[in-house]
């Protein structure tokens, strides 16, 4: 019972809102330090690539970008269950900070994509399946966002999200099935990202660095969703005391 | 349940005939949406036997989108839509009438059509016939997963460009396999695996998207 | 231990500096203004929140 109440307790934004200020600092400095090891490790120790050459530093953080727009937006789709299987105010506002984040990993993903089949493909894009699926996923971010900025009612905006968040959760496996198939059927670029056998410094700089872009993640989430809160919760008590002893 | 489907399907039937205008005018988008494609990109009867495919079910995606904003948005001005979703019947089946409804006035006219806008695109006896196959098997899922944006935007401002946004990314499976079977039977592979995986994804899309759209109504009504 | 001749060796990337810095600048770019446009977005939330309080209590003593 102890831990239900409890759970119930942080689940309420007027303690998750100071819980997660505490926390930020935390997460930016962790990040901070996986960054910098992930960083020495891949720029500065790890060896040359035999058949990438140096290009493949890349990798370092196109994969983590990559990893992160797609378990992110499986993170939202898992707060959106919660949400309207439980009806937790909390869960919404979750799913709608971290959105633009996840929108930014799929966008800095298919960039340092392009940048990686320049030299290695010869061309800026190439419909490879991976980078196909990963700019579906953008556009599925981007109707997420467009969704919920459209509704006002912020409950409605919650659960019209959360289930988009679901259909398009459902969706990927096919979607990528789909992309896969007829990319097959096309003869497309069969050279794939980070296929060829690697160090174990560089693995073990993209696991460093893809610690980094998860706690990144994160600490923007928690930042984001202080002001969701803020703004939503704007006829409560606590809001009104927060902001009128935040008077500078 | 049956008799349920039927009478929304009737009724949405009735409606849509006192509105040709609307039906007819998404036919002609999808026919001069075609017909620009010769004009952007020249006469060569193998460059436009090859794009074919391709355009024909662009087309055919844009063309179902345009209806989309009005599949619940009359009944909701006249309260029809709530009424209905506090009868004792399932919404779901409700909507499945109305997707099915949607179906027989924006999907069949445009699989009727397609072959004939096939032939100014030089394509063959068998994918003409891949082509009307392929969209009277595939338009039905574009209604089904069209139904769950149209009922997520219900209300919205700029709900038609917002529907859009949403749909056309899950719309790419059927596209892929819509177009992918014409081009494996112009290409002498045979189109079996396409359709029937079309089949696949229409007979998912019909028996799950309504019940998701019915959802997606019910928080649009709260 | 360290990879690098040179530091010059290291900006060059083996003749593929142009496409590492473009994606590593353009990552720390993005990851520098998306905390900062957080924090503008808040700082103005609470300014928009302040004025409408005092709006209302304003009100409220009236």
């Amino acid at each position: 019972m102890t831990d239900r109440f409890n759970l119930y307790r942080f689940s309420s934004p007027a303690t998750f809102y100071p819980l997660a200020g505490a926390m930020i600092p935390y997460f930016v400095a962790v990040s901070a330090l996986f960054g910098i090891a992930g960083l020495w490790l891949g720029m500065l120790v790890a060896p040359t690539d035999f058949q990438q050459g140096e290009g493949y530093r890349i990798i370092f953080i196109h994969v983590p970008a990559s990893w992160m727009s797609m378990f992110i937006y499986l993170v939202m789709a898992f707060w959106a269950a919660i949400g309207l299987a439980f009806n937790t105010r909390l869960s919404g506002m979750m799913a709608q900070a971290l959105a633009p984040t996840g929108a930014l990993m799929a966008f800095l993903s298919l960039w340092t994509g392009a940048l990686w089949g320049k030299p290695m493909w010869g061309a800026w894009w190439v419909w490879d399946a991976r980078l196909t699926s990963e700019l579906i996923l953008l556009f599925l971010y981007i109707g997420y966002m467009a969704l919920t900025a459209a509704i006002d009612d912020v409950r409605r905006a919650d659960k019209a999200g959360g289930l988009l968040l679901l259909v398009g959760v459902v969706n990927i496996p096919i979607i990528y099935f789909s992309v896969k198939w007829w990319n097959t059927l096309h003869q497309g670029s069969s050279v794939n990202l980070a296929k060829s056998s690697m160090a174990t410094t560089m693995l073990w700089g993209m696991l460093l660095m893809a610690m980094c872009f998860w706690m990144y993640s994160i600490a923007m989430a928690l930042m984001r969703v202080r002001t969701i809160m803020l703004e939503r919760e704007r006829h409560t008590d606590w809001v009104k005391k927060l902001i009128a002893g935040d008077e500078k | 349940m049956l008799t349920l489907i039927a009478a929304v399907i009737k009724r949405d039937l009735k409606l849509a005939m006192r509105r040709q205008a609307d039906m007819v005018s998404a036919i002609f988008f999808f026919i001069i949406v075609v017909s620009l494609f010769p004009l952007g990109i020249g006469p060569e009867a193998d460059l436009l036997r090859k794009l074919a495919p391709g355009v024909l079910w662009v087309a055919a995606l844009l063309a179902t989108m345009l209806s989309l904003p009005r599949l619940f948005a009359d009944d909701h001005r006249d309260g029809t839509l709530e009424q209905l979703a506090l009868a004792p019947h399932p919404l779901g089946l409700v909507v499945t009438g109305k997707v099915i409804a949607h179906w027989l006035v924006s999907g069949l006219p445009l699989a009727l059509i397609a072959p004939v806008l096939g032939l100014q695109f030089d394509l063959s006896t068998e994918a003409l016939l891949a082509v009307t196959l392929s969209i009277l098997i595939g338009t039905p899922a574009l209604s089904g997963i069209g139904a769950i944006g149209a009922a997520l935007t219900l209300g919205l401002r700029g709900g038609g460009v917002l529907i859009s946004l949403l749909v056309l990314p899950l719309y790419i499976p059927v596209l892929i396999f819509g177009a992918g079977a014409v081009d494996a039977t112009v290409t002498g592979l045979g189109g079996e695996g396409h359709l029937s995986l079309l089949a696949a994804l229409t007979f998912a899309s019909i028996g799950f998207a309504p019940w998701a759209a019915a959802a997606a109504l019910k928080i649009a009504l709260e | 231990m360290i990879h690098w001749a040179s530091f010059s060796d290291f900006l060059a990337m083996g003749g593929y500096g142009l496409y590492v810095w473009g994606s590593f600048g353009v990552t720390a770019f993005v990851m520098a203004i998306e905390p900062i446009t957080i924090r503008r977005n808040r700082s103005a939330t609470i300014i928009r929140l302040q004025r409408q309080l005092r709006a209302e209590t304003r009100n409220a003593a009236q």
